[in-house]
């Protein structure tokens, strides 16, 4: 009776541990949303990349498509290479533009799909040809004020008016 | 002067010793559990007493840690406007750290020291060295049961743990505090990844296991056979285990941190 009891209390011990462990996987972690469909990998060359990582979401129309599953550096061509693992639900024309774009002003930084309008559509293996590269802050910012400078310069006269 | 060289000298050696002992006892505990696992209901016994037993003191311990954690940190993220994402503060601290780290140190209170007791008593009654007389090794009847009791209970309760305190944050956040639970759950999932936080807890905790079972079985095997040795051994379990376990984590966390980048 006693060694019986002993049993059956661990049992449930471990089923209550087993079951943690399920919750938090799948309800806290991302284990039940993600991975539900197949996959299909596309590559797209950027000139830029700015702040883009590994596992960055791709969105089209604001709708999380897919993910970032690779970033390499292309020794011959000197872009970035970056592979994105789209789910086979989706499917996108073959000319779809890529942009790296960043949600709110300090946001993550995610790539954005832009369908076009032709009637083939992306296989597993293609690439994305038209590309628009991370917009780098201070680049922005550089331009900003090279042409501040220069506006400045030329206005002199008539601000002394 | 000298002396005091001298007195150091002892201890780093001793210290060195126990560290080189205790090495060796790891090695015979995993060459008698092969023996040991024969009579699996004696591990069964172990797990009853060192993970059922503190089933209670876990549970509610992780449910009021997750409430604070809820509580605190929605203090701090009010003032940014994000007191949304406080299911996310209070799951990933308690996933990736307070999950394993804190259960590890409540396992080593409630149930290492009862294992170091135990085993000490034993020693000091001298059951043992009788053990051994009937050609029983004490290792394989003994300790290797309650090294694995450890074992499989400590991943088990941390997970608990976990779970509980996500449970205590919901309660502060949802009910309490007026969260949206939607957004609660919507915002955790998306920032605790599966094989990163909760693989990665998964594992401190089992690492967690393991040194917490050798420290407290070993200290009760290596007490001196007296009253006082065996009250220093069950002290010294609690002190050095907690001490290990903060090291360790420590030294996991920087490992496992280094996989992102």
């Amino acid at each position: 009776m006693e060694r019986k009891n002993i049993d059956l209390m661990v049992g449930i011990f471990i089923l209550m541990g087993v079951a943690a462990l399920l919750v938090l996987a799948l309800r806290v972690g991302n284990l039940g949303s993600e991975r539900v469909a197949d996959q299909y990998n596309v590559e797209a060359r950027f000139e830029n990349i700015g702040g883009l990582k590994q596992k960055a979401p791709v969105k089209s129309a604001g709708v999380l498509v897919g993910r970032v599953t690779d970033i390499r550096f292309d020794n011959q061509k000197f872009q970035a290479a970056v592979t994105l693992t789209l789910d086979k639900r989706y499917s996108f024309p073959k000319d779809t533009s890529a942009s790296i774009l960043t949600s709110g002003l300090l946001g993550e930084v995610y790539i954005g799909l832009e369908a076009g309008g032709d009637e083939k559509n992306l296989q597993g293996g293609d690439k994305i040809t038209l590309t628009q590269s991370a917009v780098v802050l201070e680049r922005l910012i550089g331009q900003f004020m090279f042409g501040k400078a220069a506006e400045g310069n030329g206005d002199k006269p008539t601000d002394k008016k | 002067m000298i002396k005091s060289i001298q007195n150091l000298g002892r201890r780093g050696i001793e210290s060195i010793w126990r560290i080189g002992a205790m090495a060796r006892f790891f090695w015979m505990i995993l060459s008698a559990s092969g023996i040991s696992f024969r009579r699996f209901s004696l591990t069964i016994r172990e797990i009853y007493f060192a993970g059922v037993m503190s089933l209670v003191i876990i549970m509610v311990s992780g449910l009021f840690v997750g409430m604070v954690l809820g509580l605190q940190g929605f203090e701090t993220l009010q003032k940014y406007g994000a007191e949304e994402t406080m299911g996310v503060l209070v799951a990933l601290s308690l996933v990736r750290e307070l999950g394993p780290v804190v259960a590890a140190l409540l396992f080593a209170s409630r149930a290492g020291s009862a294992i170091t007791a135990e085993i000490g008593l034993m020693k000091a009654t001298e059951q043992l060295k009788a053990m051994d007389m009937m050609a029983i090794d004490p290792i394989a009847r003994v300790v290797a049961p309650r090294f694995w009791a450890g074992v499989i209970s400590m991943p088990l309760l941390a997970a608990l743990f976990s779970a509980m305190g996500v449970f205590g944050g919901y309660v502060v956040g949802v009910a309490l505090i007026d969260i949206d639970p939607g957004v609660f759950w919507s915002n955790m999932q998306s920032a605790v990844d599966f094989r990163y936080d909760v693989l990665n807890g998964f594992v401190k905790s089992f690492v967690f296991g393991i040194a917490v079972s050798i420290i407290a079985t070993f200290e009760g095997f290596d007490a001196e056979p007296t009253a006082e040795g065996v009250s220093r051994a069950t002290t010294r379990t609690v002190v050095t285990a907690a001490l290990t376990v903060l090291l360790l984590d420590l030294i996991l966390t920087a490992f496992m941190l280094r996989g992102v980048h």
